[in-house]
């Protein structure tokens, strides 16, 4: 570890495979990557290039067959998650790393109250009696903002509003205290307002709770205004990864490089057409033996098609995975 | 809810009287003659007496208000007063008399209700029974050698119509191996345990040949909304909080799954009514079903024409039934 905390969750060479009608598809290949106490981890890439797939590999939420889960380690402390029976699988979901999904539309049971829903881990895992579990429902949906909890226990959810609803799955997710919080795309589903108030409630929540989290996104915007520490995906690969300031200031990998350029600016010179990557990202058929951006990299040469490069240290915690020495051209 | 439920029923109503008209007048236009039966020998002026005795005489809309108000008031009392023995609850009066044997319908629908209830109604809640566990496992392992299996018997129950799989298992057990009675005898009288035995036997073929067609109609609904929920993101969810496999199955996915379940079992109780007709009929099981069929060949319009707006009454009923528990069970659906 470059800078001595322990990490909460520590995952090596992460491994995993669908079987579909066309062969194998390599969704996730070789992913690395670790998160310390209360740091907040932005994981960013376009759709298809294996964020969601990795982080429910973690937690085997995966349908198996097709998923297959085939190598690599998750180690939560020193327990490796992989390696975990069903029932020590069950005491880690929802009890030390909670979930919260991408659409907060279809992610609650819809026959079910939302208190029934907050309460069923609380006793499940904290053994806590119906009484108890209600009172620390209602301080939880309380915590993440929702006016007359007690009462609103009894809602459905299809009576809340999609910003009102992602609030109950974040509270479904912290309602055991848990070490580390996952939140897939979190507020893709939602309107840019109600995403900048779920932004704000995360923010709040970690400062008072002090949980690691990991945030997917396709937004970079998001990404700079909360982590602390980026990583690119691409082609289900970490492409780069490093302290927000450092990847954003001095982007190492050509997709980083791209997919900051295709940000719109607000201020300055006004350009003619929003900018884009182009080509089409990388099936992930075959098990790589090339650079998966090779085909869309202005800076592509032979060695990139022959070998799929692997991750290097460029100094501050920031690591690269790329032949192409960045500094070097831009110096 | 209560607002809907009182508006349908008044709706139900004038629907009811419709389905009456529409059975009344269909029986007027159908051919056939009650007095065919009656020898030959009845000179012609005798006849046509008889046929004024039983009320034929008289305009089609003098009949069908006499049939109504039989119907819904007189019929009833007695019905509600047989049930309840109280006797100042009677009307009295004529009573809707069945051509064929010149006693009262409700008073042989009474006698036949049982049998049908019994043989038919028994495997309906067999068939429900049978059919939820064999759902919901085959869903949840979809696939697997017991979906396979369960699959194509449920596949073969389905479309193998009770008149082929009824002399089938009469040739089996009731000739080769002699173990059931071909013919069911409605006038066993069940006061001891071997009689009871007997009951259980002649029971045993039509209950398996009808707890094999709802069970596979039902097998297949419930399988198909199990599915349908299985793959849903808030399984993921309960998945994710750490629920273990059975409450991810058989709380959050089963309740979802059993709306149109459960509808699709309301709607078909009418027909555990209406008797399985061509069961009935194979295996010589005396209930409603086989009475509506005789009553057909025989021209008896009253048995006819009640009967069938019983069975219209029931089934306006279970749809309502159905719509309520829909509400009921779906918190996403409010009537009012």
């Amino acid at each position: 570890m470059p800078d001595g905390a322990t990490p909460v969750l520590d995952v090596k060479n992460l491994k995993t495979v669908f079987a579909t009608r066309s062969g194998e598809v390599h969704a996730v290949n070789s992913v690395s990557f670790h998160l310390r106490p209360g740091e907040l981890l932005g994981v960013v890439g376009e759709s298809g290039s294996g964020k969601s797939v990795t982080m429910m590999s973690l937690l085997g939420l995966l349908p198996s067959p097709p998923a297959d889960v085939r190598e690599g380690s998750v180690m939560l402390g020193d327990r490796d998650i992989l390696q975990m029976g069903a029932e020590d699988l069950r005491a880690v979901r929802g009890r030390e790393v909670g979930f919260v999904f991408q659409d907060p539309m279809t992610s609650l049971n819809p026959v079910f109250t939302v208190g029934f829903q907050i309460m069923e881990p609380l006793r499940a895992h904290m053994g806590m009696t119906k009484a108890q579990a209600r009172d620390r429902a209602v301080d939880l949906l309380e915590l993440v903002g929702i006016p007359d909890a007690r009462r609103r226990l009894d809602d459905y959810p299809h009576q809340f509003s999609g910003g009102m609803r992602q609030r109950v799955m974040i509270a479904i997710a912290l309602a055991c205290d848990p070490k580390v919080l996952i939140a897939d795309e979190p507020t893709t589903a939602l309107d840019v307002t109600i995403q900048a108030q779920i932004l704000e409630l995360v923010k709040e929540l970690r400062k008072k709770l002090g949980m690691a989290i990991i945030w997917i996104t396709h937004d970079l915007g998001v990404i700079a205004g909360i982590a602390d520490r980026v990583m690119v995906m691409y082609g289900g690969q970490v492409v780069e990864q490093g302290p927000v300031r450092e990847v954003f200031a001095d982007p190492a990998h050509p997709y980083t490089r791209a997919l900051l350029r295709t940000m719109p600016k607000l201020h300055g010179e006004r350009e003619p057409k929003l900018r884009v990557i182009e080509g089409q990202p990388p099936i992930l058929g075959r098990h790589p033996t090339a650079c998966p951006f090779s085909a869309r990299c202005a800076h592509s040469h032979d060695r990139c098609t022959r070998e799929n490069p692997q991750r290097r240290d460029i100094g501050q915690g920031h690591d690269v995975a790329c032949f192409w020495d960045h500094r070097g051209a831009t110096a | 809810m209560f607002t809907f439920t009182m508006r349908r029923l008044l709706l139900a109503i004038p629907t009811l009287l419709f389905i009456a008209l529409v059975i009344f007048l269909l029986l007027e236009l159908s051919p056939g003659d009650p007095m065919a039966d009656m020898p030959l020998t009845i000179p012609p002026e005798v006849r046509q007496q008889m046929r004024l005795a039983l009320g034929l005489g008289e305009a089609w809309y003098v009949r069908f208000y006499s049939w109504l108000y039989l119907f819904s008031v007189v019929e009833p009392s007695h019905v509600m007063a047989n049930m309840t023995g109280l006797e100042w609850l009677r009307v009295e009066g004529p009573r809707i008399i069945s051509f064929q044997t010149r006693s009262p319908v409700a008073d042989i629908v009474a006698q036949r209700l049982p049998q049908t209830l019994w043989v038919v109604g028994l495997s309906y809640i067999f068939g429900i029974l049978l059919a939820v566990p064999i759902g919901i496992y085959s869903a949840y392992r979809q696939y697997s050698w017991f979906d396979q299996a369960g699959t194509f018997v449920s596949m073969v129950g389905f479309s193998l119509p009770t008149f082929f799989t009824g002399p089938l298992l009469m040739l089996i057990f009731s000739i080769w191996l002699g173990w059931f009675p071909i013919i069911y005898d409605t006038t066993l009288v069940v006061d001891s345990f071997y009689d009871f035995g007997l009951q259980l036997r002649q029971m045993a073929m039509p209950v398996f040949v009808l707890t094999l067609y709802n069970a596979a109609q039902i097998t297949r609904f419930m399988r198909a909304s199990m599915l349908d929920n299985m793959t849903q993101d808030y399984v993921r969810t309960a998945r994710a909080k750490g629920m273990t496999e059975k409450v991810v199955v058989l709380v959050h996915v089963l309740r979802n799954s059993l709306i149109p379940v459960v509808t699709v079992i309301a709607l078909g109780i009418p027909t555990v009514f209406t008797g399985a007709i061509i069961t009935e009929q194979v295996f010589r099981v005396n209930g409603l079903g086989a009475l509506l069929i005789t009553a057909i060949y025989a021209s008896d319009i009253p048995m006819v024409l009640t009967l069938s707006v019983v069975f219209a009454i029931l089934i306006v009923l279970f749809n309502l039934i159905a719509d309520i528990l829909y509400a009921v069970l779906d918190p996403r659906i409010r009537y009012d």
